[in-house]
């Protein structure tokens, strides 16, 4: 493999200084002045009911506010895939906490008393929360005008129905998969709500100016996605895009819970109701649980046939997802996971539907793994459950099952470079796989869980991402992009490729933080596709700076351009090796020639990446015939884990992950994502615990009583491993890594307690009372399932 | 209004405030140090901690009249001059990856080094453990802090 001088090293991070420092600013850090306005929200107690009146009267009374709002002032649906949601509810509420109406005022704590004096009646409506429940003929319909919203050409809404989208895929003949099978084996898993819990609530401020000029600062994955959301659902008061400015600085967490648009748009409403005042809307931490995004619920039912020889035959697959409300942006969720639910297995027959359903719970939508997660507790508790069936061991069936490079996926597309197999063989060394361990304490018990895991970018086919490079006087750079720095070291990433092609040391790099004037379109930061698809950029850019360095020296030292390089910040010729010209003395002033004239002048460079390979043109009752994703990442896991018998507590002794990064760009970067992703990973899988009343509002909207992970929580010993077969079309070799790292958590933890007690847990999360229950009663399987909590 | 006054990153200050304000609130909006975060305003993630008379704090559940007399130290006064060994170790290690936990943590690990320079591991992970990240997984973080008693 070529060597690189700053790709694959582990430089350090550019943004490390400011986070250290306390100098990072995030949005609610900047100052306003004292013309800033606060916004409060009036919130639906109900699940599902009819707006008859609001009386903003009483509210408008009160000294210090601005103005009060309601649907009547903006009449108008937005949403990334499909427009189903509104800024504030026009009749109907759909969930608790939904907006209903806004007071702007002053300061907050005016603004929080005047929003108890708006007067809401409802007529409640009966409410669904269960997804399959959601699907009968009788259910109440949550949006009865679904038929009529606009979409993306692959959604596929029911109108009159609770179904906001249906995935289908069909490969091969499902009914010869199960008859060419020695065994058939079915079960059903589910796995409830979650939270991204980001340390940052979401919070935007938005400012609309006398001159008509719109700017929000954001704490967001997706300016740019952001921009256009609101020019789109603004069209009717005139915005053109040019016309609204959204900032991004530092973002205190995102894992898709920043991505699309969310209650940004209710902070660009209100500044729009107050204009020439800047006004600042900031969750709390309750309106972060059920006022952004969650991740959504799924039950899945799964039927896979195999031989005796361990091959798989067959795959039947229906998973019931509850997107809550608004789907806008879940039904994605629900279509990119259906495409891959194989997981990474070779399987020449497949039926899998998904269905993404309306329900009455909060909204729900992209979490890092998008689906994956869900989707992987499911095939992986299952394929471990099938090998143990026939008798095999569980690594060996995924050796033997495993997909390879050319292979075709589900959807008929071959399957890209991948080092799945040796993912496999060294976590399966490194935790000694095979080896039965016993604790020294009676009332302790060992087991190791293993799970393969592969991702694609989930995106829409043609999503661009593009670069600025600008030199400065002393040779240091500019990288001005659109990608989001959201702590994975995109910023550090994007340097390096630069740095590579130019000679630059990355410490004399700064890479710039979106400002849709300023910096060039980036789709939005999610899918763990920016080191790949805006390095690709990057790396364009940084290649074109090149070639004008090499155009200018010609012009001015006659040199052929064929002969010149780029070595230490100089450039070089191969048949005058006397000949180095540094980048500080002509990068901004050009070279001067014998006449005294000067050739050249301010270099900058600009590069631009769209994949040309993709297509979501698909039948609609296949899933055949599109390119949907451009690649998959594909990796494996394992743990060694220690179980209390008395208290059911599972302690992580060795947690290991290897992945396939084709090649890591930043290999601490990598190490990190997997340290961090991971234990995101085995929260949800123990004790993450969303739980609803009997009326679809959240029991636990706060860190006290929906536990996320403490530093007492992590593995005792923790390996990384980095795989690289490289990707043809990424930056250097390079594929996207940072939300895998996470997805297959649940599936290593669930096989491990199976494997330590001989206990089969078929929901998530896999908490110490599930498993201390399940001893106590002797019980080998369960199924209980806590969410919404009974009367 | 009552009219306080204390040592702020080492300065005295003085400033009218109401009895209910809380002291994150004074200092983020009243004094403009912008270290401390918001995040979850009821002492369950430390974000918002700052060193007072030394010990870490949460200034969430704390009133700014309380402060009246005392000492405070925000990760701005950590970072005045030059770095700590502290954030130093932190840079090194590439700890953080949003940085919103950052100061509060930062806060906290000063407050165990001082009273303990040569924690054990467990030590260092029951010290942090009321400070919550959720991009890390915390080994970087930890491997920071142990590296600091190194030297």
């Amino acid at each position: 493999m070529e060597e690189y001088k700053y790709v694959g090293k582990p430089v350090d991070r550019l943004d490390e200084k400011e986070k250290v420092t306390g100098a990072a600013q995030y949005v609610d850090d900047i100052e306003f002045g004292p013309n800033l306005l606060y916004g409060e929200i009036v919130e639906s107690p109900y699940p599902h009911a009819l707006i008859k009146s609001i009386d903003t009267s009483e509210a408008e009374k009160v000294e210090g506010v601005v103005k009060v709002v309601t649907g009547k002032d903006f009449p108008y649906k937005f949403g990334l895939y499909m427009k189903d949601r509104y800024i504030f509810a026009q009749d109907r509420v759909r969930f608790i906490g939904e907006q209903v109406a806004a007071v702007i005022a002053r300061d907050q704590k005016t603004a929080i008393n005047a929003a108890k004096l708006v007067k809401v009646e409802y007529e409640p409506l009966t409410p669904v929360f269960d997804p399959i429940e959601a699907l009968k003929e009788d259910a109440p319909v949550i949006h009865p005008e679904l038929g009529n919203y606009s979409h993306v050409p692959w959604y596929f809404p029911k109108g009159g129905t609770n179904v906001a989208h249906q995935m289908k895929l069909r490969k091969g003949n499902i009914e010869k998969g199960f008859k060419d099978a020695d065994f058939v084996f079915e079960d059903t898993y589910r796995i409830p709500r979650y939270a991204h819990a980001c340390l940052e609530t979401h919070i935007a401020v938005a400012h609309l100016d006398y001159s008509g000029r719109l700017t929000v600062w954001s704490s967001s994955q997706s300016p740019y996605t952001q921009r256009n959301l609101f020019a789109d659902a603004l069209a009717p008061l005139g915005f053109s895009h040019k016309d609204i400015r959204v900032i991004t600085p530092y973002v205190g967490g995102g894992f898709g819970g920043k991505a699309g648009v969310t209650m940004e748009i209710i902070a660009v409403a209100l500044a729009i109701a107050a204009k020439g005042h800047p006004v600042k809307l900031r969750w709390r931490r309750d309106q972060e649980f059920y006022n952004t995004y969650m991740r959504q619920q799924v039950i899945t039912k799964l039927k896979v046939g195999v031989k005796k020889d361990g091959t798989i035959t067959g795959f039947e697959m229906a998973n019931y997802w509850d997107a809550g409300p608004y789907a806008e942006y879940g039904a994605n969720v629900v279509n990119a996971s259906g495409l891959s639910a194989t997981g990474p297995y070779r399987i020449p027959n497949i039926k899998i539907d998904s269905y993404c359903i309306y329900t009455n719970l909060p909204a729900a939508g992209p979490y890092r793994g998008f689906g994956y997660s869900e989707m992987l507790f499911s095939v992986e508790s299952h394929m471990d459950r099938i090998a143990k069936l026939i008798g095999m061991d569980s690594v060996e069936f995924r050796r033997r099952n495993g997909i390879k490079e050319g292979d075709s996926v589900a959807y008929g597309v071959p399957m890209n470079p991948s080092g799945l197999l040796e993912a496999i063989d060294k976590t399966a060394k490194e935790i000694e796989w095979g080896k039965k361990e016993t604790s020294s304490d009676p009332n302790k018990v060992i087991g190791k869980g293993f799970a393969i895991f592969w991702k694609a970018p989930a995106m829409p086919p043609n999503v661009s991402s593009t670069a600025f490079i600008k030199f400065n006087e002393d040779g240091s750079l500019n990288i001005i992009v659109s990608g989001m720095e959201i702590g994975q070291g995109y910023l550090t990433a994007m340097a390096q490729i630069a740095a590579e092609i130019l000679t630059v040391p990355p410490e004399k790099i700064r890479v710039e933080l979106p400002d849709t004037d300023r910096n060039p379109y980036h789709w939005q930061t999610v899918a763990s596709h920016v080191t790949w698809a805006n390095g690709n950029a990057v790396k364009r850019a940084a290649i074109e700076v090149r070639n004008k360095i090499f155009d200018i020296v010609h012009q001015a030292y006659h040199y052929e351009k064929d002969s010149l390089y780029l070595e230490d910040e100089k450039v070089k010729c191969k048949l005058h090796s006397s000949f180095e010209l540094p980048f500080k003395d002509f990068v901004i002033g050009g070279i001067q020639t014998e006449d005294g004239t000067y050739r050249g002048g301010a270099i900058v460079g600009s590069g631009s990446f769209m994949p040309e390979f993709t297509s979501a043109v698909q039948d609609p009752e296949t899933g055949q015939g599109g390119h949907p994703n451009v690649h998959y990442t594909v990796g494996a896991g394992a743990v060694k884990i220690e179980i209390d018998k008395q208290t059911g507590k599972v302690r992580i002794l060795k947690a290991v992950e290897a992945l396939d990064a084709g090649k890591a760009i930043n290999p601490m970067n990598v190490k990190h994502q997997i340290y961090g992703g991971l234990l995101q990973g085995f929260a949800t899988a123990l004790y993450e615990d969303m739980r609803f009343d009997e009326n679809g509002k959240i029991l636990n909207p706060n860190f006290t009583d929906y536990k996320i992970p403490t530093s007492l929580d992590i593995p005792d010993e923790f390996v990384p491993i980095i795989v690289e077969v490289p990707q043809p079309d990424g930056p250097f070799g390079a594929r996207g890594i940072a939300e895998h790292t996470m997805i297959p958590a649940a599936p290593i933890i669930a096989n491990a307690v199976e494997d330590a007690l001989g206990i089969r847990i078929k929901s998530m999360p896999i908490t110490a009372e599930k498993i201390a229950m399940a001893i106590l009663n002797g019980k080998k399987e369960v199924d209980e399932f806590l969410m919404i909590m009974k009367k | 209004m009552k009219k306080i006054s204390f040592t702020l990153n080492g300065e005295k200050r003085s400033i009218d405030v109401e009895s209910n304000d809380l002291l994150l609130e004074v200092l983020r909006e009243k004094f403009g140090l912008k270290g401390p975060k918001v995040a979850c305003e009821r002492g369950d993630c430390g974000a918002c901690s700052v060193l007072l008379n030394g010990k870490s704090v949460r200034t969430c559940l704390i009133l700014a009249a309380e402060v009246d007399g005392q000492d405070v130290v925000t990760i701005e006064g950590l970072s005045k001059d030059t770095l700590t060994p502290l954030q130093e170790s932190f840079l090194k290690h590439n700890s953080f990856q949003c940085g919103f936990c950052a100061p509060g943590m930062t806060i906290t690990a000063t407050e165990l080094l001082n009273k303990n320079p040569n924690p054990t591991e467990e030590e260092v992970k029951e010290a942090i453990s009321g400070n919550l990240c959720r991009c890390t997984g915390y080994t970087p973080i930890i491997e920071a802090i142990l590296d600091v008693k190194k030297k």
